[in-house]
C-alpha cells in the first residue's frame, strides 16, 4: 500500500467505498509520511494523530455499515486559520500559539459532516499575511520541490503538505492570492471560489472584505469534490450568499466547444518571468486546441490593484486584530502594571513585524485627515477594478494569465524588502478586489520549479471555472508530477 | 446685574431596545444575570466569529423613526469604531456613522406657559453597547462584565434646540414616554436602559455663534440632569464672567456633590477610524416594510391627548397628564367607558386620588389596587349624587385598602347621600334652632355665618347630606 498517496482524492474515495483499502491504513499512511517529511518541510502546526485514527475508525465503520458521508474516510488538513473545536488555532501567531477554539469553523464543520478526517492543521503566514510562509511564528515553510525555495503564501503549510503528498487535500484562504499563488508555486491545483460562496464564520479574519475559503489539491476533481460540501449559504455569516450550489462534479466533463477565453493583456507585460510567460501561452495554445477562442482584452485600472489591496486589507486588519489585546484569550505580557502596558506588552510581543507593519499602515490610512486621501479612494479603485472585469466578461467566458510572476523563489530573498514581495501577488489581487472566482493550475515547469496558470471567472460561475480548469488536467500530465523525493 | 446669557443645549439618548437577543447575537438581553453569563463567543469577540444583525433591532428603529416624523433610510450602514477598552471586546463598537437609519425628525413639547414647541431630532442611529469595567472588589485590578456587550441601542441624537434645562427635561421626558408607547424600550433609567448625555453651551443673548459646548455624561435621572445642566450653565457663565474660555471636553455629573467635572478634553479625545463594517451588508429597507412597521404604530401620545382634549373636553395640562405613559392613558380610557358622560370627573379621579395613592404605595397604575372598572363604579355614585365627593374619598380609602365594591361599602356603612328635601329640611330647622345667636348675627348682616351653618347640617347629617341642596334650601330659609 506504499503507493496511497500517490492516488487522487476521487481515486482515494473509489478506493475506499470498494474496501480496497480502510481510512484508518490512509489515516496512517498519511500521518506516517507527515511524520517522515514534515521536519524538513515544517508544513504542520498541529498533527492531530489520534482524533484522526478515532474519526477513521468511525469512518471505517460507517462504510462497512453502508451509512457511510460522501466524503467518509478521506484525509484532509485545514489551514490554521480555521477554528477546530477543541484544537490549537494558531493562526501562525505567537498572539494565538495557546489559542484552543471552543467551536468549529462552518468549513471544518461541513467538512466534518460529509465524513472527512482531519490530520492536522498547517503552517501559514501570521494572520494570513505574506507570500511566502516566511512570517509564521512556526518557522518557515519549504517547498518540496526544492526546500531551499518558498512554497508560496499565505496557505504555504497547506500547499507544501498536498505537494508533498503528505495529506490528499487541504483547505486555505485567499485575501490577495494566498492559495492561487503557493497552488502555483508548488504544482497545486488552487481554487479560490466567488467571495461569499463559502462561509467566513470560524475563519480567522486577515480583511473581511476579501477572505476567502477554498482549496489546494492535486486535481481539479478533487478541489470540485471539497467544494462541493463547502460553499452554501451559512446564517452565522452575513455576506454569504443564499444562492444554490450547482452541482459541480457534474459538469466537470461539458465540452468546450466555443468558450470565449480573455487573455488579459496586463498580465504578460513587464515583471513576468519570460519561461513562465511562455508556459502560460502554449496552455492558452492547448485550449485554442479544445475550441475555445482567445481573445485579447484590456483591464486599465488592474495595475492599481497592489496599491489598492495595500489599503484595503491593511485597514480591515488592523481592525479585525484589534481583538487581540490580550484580556479574554491569546497570549498576554507578563505581569503587566496597568491596562496600557497589557495591551502595548500583549501585543508588541505577540504579533511579528508583517503584522505590524499591516496594523500600521491599516491605521494610517484610516485616520483623520487620511481617510478620504487612502481608504475611500481605495474603495473607488476597487470599484473600478470590478467594472474593469464586469466589461471583460461581457466579451469573454473566463480570463486567463500567469498566477505569479516567477516560480518559487529562495527563502530569505525578499524578506527585507517588503514592497518587492507585495508584487508577488500582482495578478491575484484583482480578482480578490472584485471577489471574483478564481483557480490555479499547474502548467509546465521552469527550471524545475512548477509554474501556474490562473483561470478567473464571474461571480458564481465556479461550475464553469472547474469544468475549463478540468479540461487542461485531461489533456496533460502536470498536475500528475511529484516533487522527487516525495513519490 | 450681569448681560444676560442663552443656554443651548442638545440630547443624545441612548436607548437600550427591548429585543430578546443582541444586536448581533443570539445571547440574551436580560438585566441582572451573573457577570459574564449573557455573553456568547460572538460578543465576547473570539477569533473568527461575525455579526449577524437583529431584524426586530431594525424594526424597533423604524418604528421609533416613523413616530417621529423621520425620513426612514432606504440604505443604511453599520461602521467600526475603533478604540482599545478592556469591555469593548473587539476592540470596535459597530455603530452607523455616515448613514443612520433614521434622519430628521422632530418631537413637540409644552413649555411651562402651555406654549408649544419643536425639538429638532438629527438622527437616530443603531449600534451595540459596551459591556462594563467593575473597579471595586478586585484589589488593585478591574473586572469585566461582558452581558451588557452587544445590547442593541437606539442612539437618538437631537438639535441643540433646547434653551434650558427644564425644556431639556420635557424633551427627554417626551422621548421616554415615547419609547415605552411604541414599546421598544422598558425606559429604565436605573438599570440604564434609557440614558442621556448633554451638550451645554451658553452665548450672550442674540448671539448667532454657538459657544464652545462641554458634553455632560452619566445622567441617568431627570431630576440629575436637570442639576447637571444648571450647574454646569452656572459654571460656563462663571468661566465667561471671569474673563475665561470654555473648553470644549467630556465632562462627568457627580450627583453626591451636584457638580460636573472634566473627564477628558477635545484634544485627548480618540481618532475613532469610523469606516464601514464589512461584516455586515447595507441595510436595504423598501417601502413594502417600512408600510408593514408603519401598520403596527400604536396611537402616539400626542394623537392621543389631542383626542381627550377634544372628546372628552380636558385641557392641555390634563391630556398630557394622562398620556405620559401608554398604561396611564388605557386605564383611564377604561374608567370612562364605566361611567361616560363623565369624562372630566374621571380625569379628575385618575390624576388626584388614584395617583397619589400610586405614589404613595410606590407601584404603577398596572399594578393599582383598585382597578378601572371599580373606580368607575364609585364615580358612578358621585355622579348619580348618591354619595358626595367628600364621602367618595373615604370610600375610595377603603376600597384601596380592602379591594371591596364602592357599593357594598356605601351600603355597609350608610353612606348614602341624604337627597330628601322633607329631611334635609327638618336637620337645618334643627340647626337653626339650636344655635339662635348666630342666627341673629347672620339676619343682621353677618353672612359669614352661612358657611358654618352649612358645616353643622353636615355635621349632624354626618357628611351624607347633599351639599348642593343643604346649600339651596338654607339660603331659602334664612332669607325667608
Amino acid at each position: 500500500m506504499t503507493e496511497l498517496h500517490r492516488l487522487t482524492l476521487a481515486e482515494l474515495n473509489e478506493g475506499l467505498r470498494a474496501r480496497r483499502f480502510s481510512s484508518v491504513e490512509l489515516a496512517r499512511h498519511f500521518l506516517a509520511r507527515i511524520e517522515r517529511f514534515n521536519p524538513t518541510l515544517n508544513a504542520f502546526i498541529t498533527v492531530t494523530a489520534e482524533q484522526a485514527l478515532a474519526a477513521a475508525q468511525k469512518a471505517d465503520e460507517l462504510i462497512a455499515a453502508g451509512e457511510a458521508q460522501p466524503l467518509a474516510g478521506l484525509p484532509v488538513v485545514h489551514k490554521d486559520i480555521f477554528c477546530t473545536d477543541g484544537v490549537l488555532t494558531t493562526c501562525g501567531s505567537k498572539m494565538l500559539s495557546n489559542f484552543v477554539a471552543p467551536y468549529d469553523a462552518t468549513v471544518v464543520e461541513r467538512l466534518a459532516q460529509a465524513g472527512v478526517v482531519m490530520l492536522g492543521k498547517t503552517n501559514m503566514d501570521e494572520f494570513a499575511m505574506g507570500s511566502s510562509n516566511e512570517n509564521s511564528w512556526y518557522g518557515p515553510v519549504r517547498n518540496p520541490w526544492d526546500t531551499k525555495k518558498v512554497p508560496g503564501g499565505s496557505s504555504g503549510g497547506s500547499a507544501a503538505a498536498v505537494a508533498a503528498r503528505l495529506a490528499p487535500a487541504a483547505t486555505g484562504t485567499d485575501t490577495g492570492g494566498s492559495i492561487r499563488q503557493p497552488a502555483a508555486l508548488t504544482g497545486l491545483s488552487g481554487f479560490k471560489p466567488t467571495y461569499g460562496r463559502v462561509s467566513r464564520y470560524g475563519m480567522i479574519a486577515f480583511a473581511s472584505s476579501l477572505d476567502q475559503a477554498g482549496t489546494l489539491t492535486a486535481t481539479i476533481r478533487d478541489g470540485a469534490m471539497l467544494l462541493a460540501h463547502m460553499a452554501g449559504f451559512d446564517a452565522r455569516d452575513s455576506t454569504s450568499v443564499d444562492t444554490p450550489v450547482p452541482d459541480y462534479l457534474g459538469t466537470l466533463e461539458q465540452p468546450l466547444a466555443g468558450l470565449k477565453v480573455g487573455l488579459l493583456r496586463e498580465f504578460f507585460e513587464k515583471g513576468l518571468d519570460e519561461e513562465s510567460g511562455k508556459l502560460v501561452r502554449e496552455a492558452l495554445r492547448l485550449y485554442e486546441k479544445l475550441g475555445a477562442k482567445l481573445i485579447e482584452v484590456s483591464l486599465p485600472n488592474l495595475p492599481l490593484s497592489v496599491p489598492a489591496y495595500y489599503v484595503v486589507a491593511p485597514a480591515e486588519c488592523s481592525s479585525n486584530l484589534s481583538r487581540f489585546d490580550g484580556a479574554r484569550f491569546g497570549h498576554r505580557c507578563e505581569k503587566p502594571k496597568d491596562l496600557l502596558d497589557m495591551y502595548k506588552r500583549s501585543r508588541g510581543e505577540g504579533f511579528g513585524d508583517e503584522v505590524k507593519r499591516r496594523i500600521m499602515t491599516g491605521t494610517y490610512v484610516l485616520s483623520a485627515g487620511y481617510y478620504d486621501a487612502y481608504y475611500l479612494r481605495a474603495q473607488k479603485v476597487r470599484r473600478l477594478i470590478t467594472d474593469d472585469f464586469a466589461r471583460a466578461f461581457k466579451q469573454v467566458d473566463v480570463l486567463m494569465g500567469p498566477t505569479s510572476p516567477t516560480p518559487a523563489f529562495d527563502i530569505g530573498a525578499k524578506v527585507d524588502d517588503p514592497v518587492t514581495m507585495y508584487l508577488n501577488d500582482i495578478y491575484t489581487i484583482g480578482a480578490n478586489l472584485a471577489g471574483l472566482p478564481a483557480c490555479s493550475v499547474p502548467c509546465g515547469q521552469s527550471g524545475g520549479l512548477p509554474v501556474g496558470l490562473q483561470i478567473i471567472g464571474p461571480h458564481f460561475a465556479e461550475a464553469k471555472l472547474l469544468n475549463v480548469a478540468h479540461w487542461y488536467q485531461r489533456e496533460t500530465e502536470w498536475h500528475k508530477r511529484i516533487p522527487r523525493g516525495y513519490e | 446685574m450681569t448681560m444676560s446669557w442663552e443656554t443651548v443645549i442638545g440630547l443624545e439618548i441612548h436607548a437600550q431596545l427591548a429585543t430578546g437577543s443582541k444586536i448581533f447575537s443570539s445571547a440574551p438581553t436580560a438585566y441582572g444575570a451573573a457577570p459574564n453569563t449573557q455573553a456568547n463567543l460572538v460578543d465576547l469577540g473570539y477569533p473568527g466569529v461575525l455579526p449577524v444583525l437583529n431584524r426586530e433591532a431594525v424594526r424597533m428603529a423604524v418604528k421609533f423613526g416613523l413616530a417621529v416624523g423621520a425620513t426612514v433610510a432606504s440604505r443604511s450602514v453599520f461602521a467600526r469604531k475603533n478604540y482599545f477598552y478592556p469591555d469593548l471586546p473587539k476592540g470596535y463598537q459597530i455603530s452607523q456613522y455616515e448613514k443612520p437609519i433614521v434622519e430628521k425628525g422632530r418631537l413637540e413639547i409644552v413649555l411651562d406657559d402651555g406654549a408649544r414647541k419643536t425639538i429638532g431630532i438629527t438622527r437616530a442611529h443603531l449600534e451595540e453597547d459596551a459591556g462594563k469595567s467593575l473597579h471595586e472588589d478586585f484589589q488593585g485590578q478591574s473586572g469585566i462584565d461582558l452581558n451588557r456587550a452587544g445590547t442593541p441601542l437606539l442612539e437618538i441624537v437631537s438639535e441643540p434646540d433646547m434653551r434650558s434645562a427644564k425644556e431639556a427635561v420635557a424633551y427627554l421626558k417626551k422621548v421616554h414616554t415615547l419609547v415605552r408607547y411604541l414599546e421598544i424600550c422598558d425606559g429604565n433609567m436605573q438599570e440604564g436602559s434609557f440614558r442621556c448625555d448633554a451638550n451645554v453651551s451658553v452665548r450672550r443673548v442674540g448671539a448667532d455663534k454657538l459657544g464652545t459646548r462641554c458634553e455632560i455624561k452619566n445622567l441617568n435621572s431627570f431630576r440629575f440632569i436637570e442639576k447637571a445642566i444648571n450647574y454646569e450653565v452656572a459654571r460656563q457663565i462663571e468661566v465667561i464672567e471671569g474673563g475665561g474660555t470654555i473648553k470644549q471636553e467630556t465632562r462627568l455629573y457627580d450627583p453626591d456633590k451636584g457638580e460636573t467635572r472634566a473627564l477628558r478634553s477635545k484634544e485627548e479625545a480618540n481618532d475613532y477610524r469610523y469606516f464601514p463594517d464589512p461584516d455586515l451588508l447595507p441595510v436595504a429597507l423598501d417601502d413594502a416594510f417600512i408600510s408593514t412597521v408603519r401598520a403596527t404604530l400604536p396611537e402616539l401620545p400626542d394623537e392621543k391627548a389631542a383626542r381627550y382634549m377634544q372628546k372628552f373636553g380636558l385641557s392641555l395640562y390634563d391630556a398630557g397628564v394622562l398620556t405620559a405613559s401608554r398604561e396611564m392613558g388605557d386605564y383611564y380610557e377604561a374608567v370612562v367607558s364605566g361611567v361616560p358622560g363623565h369624562e372630566k370627573l374621571a380625569a379628575n379621579w385618575v390624576m388626584g386620588e388614584l395617583s397619589g395613592a400610586l405614589n404613595k404605595d410606590g407601584i404603577e397604575v398596572t399594578q393599582s389596587r383598585i382597578d378601572a372598572k371599580r373606580l368607575a363604579g364609585l364615580l358612578v355614585r358621585i355622579a348619580d349624587a348618591t354619595i358626595s365627593g367628600k364621602i367618595a374619598k373615604e370610600v375610595f380609602e377603603q376600597m384601596w385598602a380592602e379591594g371591596q365594591d364602592a357599593d357594598a361599602i356605601i351600603e355597609a356603612k350608610g353612606l348614602r347621600q341624604i337627597t330628601d328635601t322633607s329631611a334635609i329640611e327638618k336637620t337645618i330647622d334643627e340647626v337653626l334652632a339650636a344655635n339662635p345667636r348666630q342666627l341673629a348675627d347672620y339676619r343682621s348682616g353677618k353672612d359669614k355665618l352661612f358657611g358654618f351653618f352649612v358645616g353643622q347640617v353636615m355635621k349632624v347629617t354626618g357628611g351624607k347630606a347633599n351639599p348642593a341642596q343643604v346649600n339651596e334650601l338654607l339660603k331659602r330659609k334664612l332669607s325667608g
